[in-house]
This record gives C-alpha cells, structure tokens and sequence, in this order.
C-alpha cells in the first residue's frame, strides 16, 4: 500500500542523471521504460527510499506516468516506500535458512536493536525485516544490507552482535 | 572423483580475471565458434549435447534454441534468466561470483547461435555484487575485443548488459523476466505467444539459465557429442546440485548426472553425511517447488533399487514416491526438523511470492499459509489436513504460470508422505509446540516397511 509521507523536493545531481543516462543506452529506442528498475535502485541508494516525489522526478525523467511507476515500487519487495533506518538488515527467513537457525537470528536482532520488524530505532540507524530467500542457503543463516547489500553468511547471535556494534561505530558507512 | 566441466578451474587464484581465465582456456569457444562454426552448426552441437534447462525445467536447449523465429529486420534477444530465487538455489550465484567469464563467454557463443546483437543478463536486485562483479568482467571482456563491434574480426557485434531485478521470486518466471525487463510489474504473460515468438518488445528471445548459459563452453570446445557422453540416459553432462539444510558440508557441488543419492548425500567428497551426527529425516531434491521425499524414499525407489542424482531417477515413481530434478536445490532435513513448519514455510514464501494475477494461485497459496499456520500452532482441526489436499488441487494446473504448481506441489507431497506428523499436531496441540514428531519410521528401509505391512496383515 502507498502512503503519501510529505517529503523534502527532490532534484537530482547532475551525477545521477548522467548514470540514468547510461542506463536508458542500454535498450532500444522508445523503450526507455526498462530503466525504470535500476533507476529505482540508485534513487534508493541515493535517498535511503522512493519517495513520492523521487518517483514523480522518475515518471517525468523516463517520459512515463507516475502510476507506472508507483506500480513497480509497490511490486518489488526492494524498494522502500517508507524510510527506513540508515542500515536496513535483511534477514533471509525462508526454509533452508530456518532449519539452521534464522528464526533465532531474527528475534535475536529484535532484542538487541529493541525494535519491531519494519520499525525504525530511536537514533535513526537501524531497521531489519525478514525476506524471502537471498539463493545463500548453503551459507545460512544470512543477511544482507542495503544499498550495497553487502552479504554476512553463517550468523551466530555473536556475529550479528559485533555486526551491529561495527556499524553504530562506523557511521558512514555509506560514505 | 567426477568430471567437472564448469567448475574445473573454480579454485584457481585469479580466475575471476580475463588474464587468469585465458591462461585456463577461456574463450576458445568464442573464438571457435564465431571463426569456424556457423550459427546453425552451433545450434546443432548444442542439440547434440543433449543439454537440458538448468533452472528448473529440464527442457532441451538445443530445441527451445531452435524454436526462435528470425523474420528479416526484426531485432532478436538472448535474455540470461539469473534472478535465482528458488529455495534451497545458490548455485548461480556462486558460479557469477568465482568464474564470471563463464557466463559471458557463453553468453557470447549463444548469443551468436541466435543472431542476438544486443543480450542482457537479468541478474536478481539482491546481487548487487554479483552485478557489480559481472559488469566488472564485462568491461574487461569488451576491452579485450571480445565483445562490442566487428569481435574478432568476423563481423559479428554484440552488446551485453546486465539489468538488476526489484526483489520477485515470480520474475524467475521467463515472461514475467521479460515483463520486469521492460520496466513493468513482473506479472507472467499468457502463452502463447511464447518468447521464441514474441518476447522482449514483442521480438523473438530466448531466455536460458545461467548454468544452461556456461554449459555451452564445454559443449563448444569439445563437441556436442563428448558432452553428451558425460551423465546418463536423457540427462547428460554434468549439473551443479546447491547443497543446503542440515549437512556437514553444505555448498555448491558439481556432479556428473547418474552419481547415487546416498554417495552424494554422505560420501566425503560430496555433502559428508548428515550434520551433529543425526539422521536424515527427509529431502527436498530439486528446489523449495519439488515434492517433499521421506529419507527412505530419497535414498532408494519405492522397489528397493538405488536413486540416482538424475532427471529421470530422482522422478522415478512419479508423485506417488519420486520427486523432480528441478534447479538443482537440494534441502536435507534432519531427524529434529518439523515437516508441517517447514511446509508452512514454504506455503508463506509462495503466499508472498504470488503475483497476484490468477486467482487460484493469489487466494489459494493464502488459504494453504493459515492453514498450515494454525495446524503448526496447535489451533488445527483433522479436516484441515483434507482441506490442504483440496485447495492444493484447486491451484494446480489452473494458474497462468508454474508458481501454482509450485505452492501446491510442496503441500500436497508433505501431506502424501508424512501425514501421520500432520495428525500428530492435531493430536497434541500442545506437545507439538514444545516437541517435534521425530524421525518416525521416515528412515526405515521401504522393503522393511513392506514386510511389517504384511505380517500386520496375516
């Protein structure tokens, strides 16, 4: 479901069009549309989510209606229509990755960042939520984080800890 | 130890690199077949082979390549499907990450194969660093003049891109890739048309497997008839078996089609038996979509005579005892593992996964995730079991695309096989939070279970 949040304008840098640019190369001419996915995906890097109004910024970009791409945000399960906290940890919690242990992983991360799935801790930096299989089932229990989804394999209630612990101290990661 | 034609050089330092991979070998395919084959031949070598569809499907390569229509001036398209999602899959993955030249340099020999001037690789948005480690390779590729205009100087052109999904197990499907390649919901099409018709923006594409995709270097190098003499019966070469679940060595193997289940599962070559010491309760062979088999029936078919790691072995008895190759995705459960939460597991994957488009398939997968939601937490009824079977069968076969059968199939087998565990729930609502079923007689040998069947009888 779409819910409108208001939101800071959006421009994009200079930068960032240039990389659209690349992206709509790739396909024929007048089938733009296909940039539309990793287009997403860099505005999400940039912003943390897809805005409204980011999306909006999209639709007129790529010569499409907004709707369309309402549409394909609200379909995949990658893009983020709420903000979320600065590292989003994405715990894989389907079948292979529970008959080793994601489930304890999961409530595992609850306690310690003492926020619900999909909830957003008081300093802003984290969230986590379950997702459906990241193909690492050899390796489980896994995670990954966004926007570089960068992989952790093997988890122990350990390794997510120092995992936390090394993010909160390293803050911009991102940069 | 078997022949390895994808992963031979997997442990290699460097082997990620174009230098590295060269000195291996690599691209004598493209070279061989863009200087002395022709498009056709190398179809025909590919159908020689007897290559079968890696993700899933099983069919023929050779033949879904010689499906593709080619009406002068109308643009072709070889689209690599490696949005890998099925559970208990990982073995793209693992190939794009340690040997991506493998990928491209088939992808190059394909691509040719089909006239495609333009290819991409749909590759799922969680890989990003497999992407970033593709796009890597590719520029390396195309600098070296393996790709781009006039590739070593034949005439042929060729631009590879790689496109990352949004997250959708659906977009495995191959029109709903193509959908989600064209910028839109990853919602499957009504066939036919079928791709090889009219695919991406409506031209003749063909849409293979990433492994499908590497395969074709070995079957270029060495023929299409060495290939085939690799494997056993209809399933020939070699496939890469994602080893998961509760394993000492879990991971990626590749194995000559043919090798038992029981050397795979425990040999030390191979997965090195069951982890913690326990027993093996039940496998899931080819991907979360395949039925469910007991261990006996897993190791063995329903008449004693040993299952092998084959498309024909592992379907061997049909639903009633077998199960399906699929992608390759092999779960191992062991003797503590719960059948009925595993099953509602997987029904909520599906649930989540589901389109939306098809009503059976959107409503159904709902029903199957609360149903079994309830029985696993001890608020189920003894008719519910029967209520699963119905809605199952009221999903398969009435759905647009394969999700249906593939929700349904996982259910409907957990139910075939290990129905008793379903009743016990029922039974011992309370005990069955706390406790699990245990291994039962999932383990015991099929002819010991016949015999017992008998003497109860006399």
């Amino acid at each position: 479901m779409l819910k409108v949040e208001e939101t800071q304008p959006v421009e994009f840098s200079s930068a960032l069009v240039e990389k659209f640019d690349e992206i709509v190369s790739r396909y024929p001419a007048g089938k733009q549309k296909s940039a539309l996915l990793p287009i997403l995906h860099l505005v999400q890097a940039e912003l943390g989510w897809t805005s409204p109004l980011a999306m909006d910024k999209v639709a007129e970009y790529l010569n499409i209606e907004p709707i369309e791409v309402y549409e394909v945000a609200s379909f995949y399960s990658m893009y983020f229509l709420q903000p979320k906290g600065k590292y989003v940890l994405e715990v894989c919690r389907t079948g292979p990755c529970c008959l080793v242990g994601a489930e304890k992983i999961m409530d595992h991360i609850e306690h310690k960042l003492g926020v619900k799935e999909g909830e957003v801790t008081a300093d802003g930096l984290f969230s986590w939520r379950g997702v459906e299989c990241l193909a690492a089932c050899g390796y489980a229990p896994v995670l990954q984080i966004g926007p570089d989804y960068t992989f952790y394999e093997n988890l122990t209630e350990q390794s997510v800890d120092t995992l936390i612990d090394n993010l909160k101290n390293k803050q911009d990661l991102r940069q | 130890m078997g022949r390895k034609l994808l992963l031979e050089h997997i442990n290699v330092p460097g082997i990620n690199t174009l230098e590295v991979y060269r000195q291996k070998g690599g691209y004598r395919a493209v070279e061989k077949a863009l200087k002395t084959l022709t498009p056709d031949e190398v179809v025909e070598e590919v159908k020689k082979s007897g290559l079968r569809g890696r993700g899933g499907a099983g069919f023929p390569t050779g033949m879904k390549w010689s499906f593709l229509a080619k009406p002068e001036g109308v643009a072709r398209y070889l689209v690599c499907n490696a949005d890998e999602s099925e559970p208990g899959t990982f073995k793209d993955r693992y190939l794009m990450t340690h040997i991506p030249h493998a990928l491209i340099e088939g992808m190059i020999v394909a691509s040719f194969a089909l006239g495609a001037k333009t290819s991409y690789i749909y590759v799922r948005g969680e890989m990003m660093p497999q992407i970033r480690i593709l796009e890597k390779a590719i520029a390396e590729a195309k600098a070296a003049g393996w790709l781009g205009k006039n590739i070593l100087g034949t005439g042929y052109d060729l631009e590879l891109y790689v496109q990352p999904g949004g997250g959708a197990y659906i977009c495995g499907e191959e029109t709903a890739l193509l959908e989600s390649l064209e910028g839109k919901r990853g919602n499957p099409r009504i066939k036919p048309p079928f791709p090889a018709i009219a695919g991406l923006y409506g031209c003749p594409t063909v849409v293979n497997n990433v492994e499908s995709i590497a395969a074709v270097v070995p079957i270029i190098n060495d023929g299409g008839d060495e290939y085939a003499k690799v494997g056993i019966g209809r399933s020939t070469g070699t496939k890469l078996i994602s080893a998961s679940g509760n394993l000492v060595k879990p991971g990626v193997y590749e194995i000559e089609l043919g090798l038992p289940v029981e050397e795979f599962i425990y040999s030390d070559e191979y997965c090195g038996g069951i982890a913690n010491g326990k027993r093996l309760k039940a496998t899931v062979a080819g991907g979360s979509s395949v039925p469910i088999l007991p261990a006996n029936l897993t190791l063995k078919y329903a008449n004693g005579e040993p299952r092998l790691m084959s498309y024909e072995s592992l379907s061997e008895g049909g639903f009633a005892t077998g199960t399906m190759l699929g992608s390759g995705g092999f779960i191992a459960f062991d003797e503590d593992q719960c059948i009925v939460r595993n099953t509602w597991n997987f029904a909520r994957f599906y649930h989540h996964e589901s389109c939306g488009q098809c009503s059976p398939c959107r409503e159904g997968t709902g029903w199957l995730e609360k149903v079994l939601h309830r029985l696993e937490y001890g608020h189920g009824k003894m008719s519910d079991i029967d209520l699963l079977v119905d809605v199952s069968k009221k999903i398969e076969g009435n759905t647009i695309c394969p999700l249906g059968d593939a929700a349904a199939w996982p259910v409907a087998s957990a139910i075939r096989h290990f129905r008793d565990e379903f009743e016990w729930h029922v039974k011992e609502p309370v005990k069955s939070l706390s406790s699990n079923y245990g291994i039962a007689n999932y383990a015991v040998p099929i002819e010991k279970k016949v015999e017992e069947v008998k003497q109860d009888n006399s």
